[in-house]
């Protein structure tokens, strides 16, 4: 319990320098690379396509390709949001402990403008390859592609226009999560970094009044967006507890980034106030919604297990009885559960950055695979599969996603100078 | 003089005069028996330097039979000792024994967690509790210092060097 004055640097700024930019750049490169071959080799290498053609749907490559895309558009999405999430839940819940690593968390944001862009660019040019749903003879009485099940989910998508034009409803929400997301974003940054010049509390009773409102908002905007971008893909088959699950897999994967961050930036020197007290808190954090995550997962899992409803349990023997995709559901839980979980046990492996920075890699690579099992096996089928493509196309939205975050943090002050409970952080004691 | 009869109390009224007299006692030398304060004093385990405490190890253990008691006890009742299929599955179902499993796991972690703690802090019903001070339940911290422990130094000492430190009653506690 340090009684004494700290002096910090609290005008100290993220520098990113070549070298850091250099092996961003570097992943990205890789990424590229890997991407290109995975596509060259899907394009020529396609050896099932003809079989499928005599079914009457042909595989194409891109569509392994959009696959792709939706994936880390909605992984980095949610990531992106989790920043601001926690940012919001700080200031909600009156935390202190939090203030020296807070802009971290916001920073995270700054990729929602980028991932709303990508969203709807991907929706529109990938749709049919995509979206089951977006066909419009299912809606067709006359067709013998009818489907009255997809009928009855329609007006979700398209009200108020007629099924299976434009989806109008599916559009609003996209725009409007995006939208209200960036619009909370810009509000809790404009009001922070507005606090170092104008100092006094009136900048933190204003971010937490909009921090309630935002997570009103998120409570709902989650979940629907869960529903909207990944569980409408398996149009046929729905879960109660879906949204919660994609919010606990971004949530975990959320916390990870912010924690890789805070040990990066500390490692570059900056953040000195940080001591292993606010990274124990972090780790605990990831060690309880790591069995959070798990617990959403299997209650999903053993209630349509034991039930053995037709149709729901599809889902399930779609993913497990596949020889693409039956080991990836045991390296979800293996990466996502089993190894967090031993591994952040003690103590000393919270508080100490060699253990943590290695769960933090492996959770966020796991959770990466989880959303890959949720979105290839109801577009692809049995042409999905990790390849050059699946981790080419993850390296280069990661090094993007960096690119981005480490860009804005060298632009502002990384601690919130001027906001009144940056002593409660310093002295933070557990 | 028997050991853990005979003490020398300091009384503080203070937690931050407490927390610099305790370093200041223990770099004089003197051992502490043990300190009580009417309410919990953030970090004073380590100016004490009490090393942690190894209850999440006997957690982690207690735990650990909860999983296998747990799953050892289902798949011997649901597989060989009474098989019934039950929802069509195999006799032995593994995901439908998870939530017992859980269940037993935390519950036997936890009532093992409570009972070590209770055996190694003496918390037992019939236990004798040492009141060194009745105002350690209202607003006065106590410093309680073994006076067999110490006894390579004089008690008057012992008694200048707490009265230093910022207590503002020394006193003499005997038990039988």
């Amino acid at each position: 319990m340090a009684h004494d004055v700290q002096h910090y640097n609290l005008d100290q700024k993220f520098d990113f320098t070549a070298a850091t930019k250099k092996s961003v750049f570097t992943v990205l490169g890789i990424g590229a690379a890997l991407l290109v071959i995975g596509i060259l080799m899907a394009m020529f290498g396609g050896g099932h396509g003809e079989a499928a053609e005599a079914e009457g749907h042909a595989f194409h490559w891109y569509e392994r390709l959009y696959a792709n895309l939706w994936i880390n558009n909605v992984y980095f999405t949610g990531i992106a949001i989790i920043g601001v999430f926690f940012f919001a839940i700080q200031y909600a819940a009156q935390a202190g402990w939090s203030t020296a690593i807070i802009r971290v968390m916001l920073s995270l944001g700054n990729w929602l403008p980028i991932a709303g862009v990508l969203m709807i660019v991907t929706f529109f040019v990938a749709n049919h390859d995509l979206f089951h749903w977006t066909h419009a003879y299912l809606f067709d009485k006359a067709s013998p592609e009818y489907d009255h099940i997809i009928d009855g989910k329609g007006s979700f998508f398209y009200w108020p226009m007629a099924k299976g034009t434009f989806p109008v409803f599916y559009i609003f929400r996209m725009v409007l999560f995006f939208g209200f997301w960036v619009f909370f974003f810009k509000k809790f940054q404009q009001f922070t970094y507005n606090e170092d010049i104008i100092g006094g509390t009136s900048s933190w009773y204003k971010i937490r009044s909009w921090s309630a409102f935002f997570l009103i908002f998120f409570a709902v905007s989650s979940s629907i967006s869960a529903w909207d971008w990944v569980m409408s893909i398996d149009t046929h088959w729905f879960s109660t507890l879906f949204g919660w699950y994609v919010f606990a897999s971004w949530f975990v994967a959320g916390l990870s980034t912010i924690t890789l961050l805070v040990i990066f930036l500390k490692s570059q020197g900056l953040l000195e106030m940080v001591n292993e007290n606010h990274v124990h808190d972090l780790g605990k954090f990831i060690f309880g919604f790591t069995i959070f995550w798990t617990y959403l997962w299997f209650s999903q899992f053993l209630l349509i297990y034991y039930a053995n409803i037709p149709e729901e349990t599809v889902y399930f023997i779609e993913r497990l009885s596949s020889d693409i995709y039956g080991p990836f559901i045991f390296v979800n839980l293996g990466l996502n559960f089993v190894l967090p979980f031993l591994l952040l046990m003690t103590r000393d492996s919270k508080r100490h950055g060699v253990f943590l920075k290695l769960v933090c890699a492996l959770i966020i690579a796991g959770h990466w695979v989880d959303f890959f099992l949720m979105v290839q096996p109801g577009t692809l089928g049995h042409n999905g599969g990790v390849g050059f493509m699946e981790v080419g196309m993850f390296l280069v939205y990661g090094a993007a996603f960096t690119f981005v975050i480490l860009s804005s943090l060298a632009k502002g002050n990384l601690v919130p100078k001027n906001h009144p409970m940056l002593e409660e952080s310093y002295n933070h004691h557990i | 003089m028997e050991r853990d009869t005979h003490f020398v109390t300091g009384v503080y009224e203070d937690e931050d005069v407490l927390l610099q007299a305790i370093t200041k006692v223990r770099s004089s030398g003197i051992k502490i028996h043990e300190v009580y304060s009417p309410y919990p004093v953030h970090g004073i385990d380590d100016y004490l330097g009490y090393k942690r405490s190894k209850l999440p190890i006997a957690a982690f253990l207690f735990g650990l039979l909860g999983t296998t008691l747990a799953l050892t006890m289902q798949f011997y009742m649901m597989k060989f000792d009474w098989p019934m299929i039950i929802g069509g599955k195999d006799y032995g179902a593994f995901p439908d024994f998870i939530p017992v499993t859980f269940e037993l796991t935390v519950l036997l972690a936890s009532f093992g967690m409570v009972g070590v703690f209770m055996v190694s802090t003496n918390l037992k019903p019939w236990a004798q509790p040492r009141i060194f001070d009745l105002r350690i339940t209202d607003d006065k911290h106590v410093m309680a210092i073994d006076i067999a422990n110490n006894s390579a130094m004089e008690l008057a000492k012992i008694e200048e060097i707490l009265k230093s430190s910022g207590a503002s009653e020394v006193n003499k506690k005997s038990f039988e």
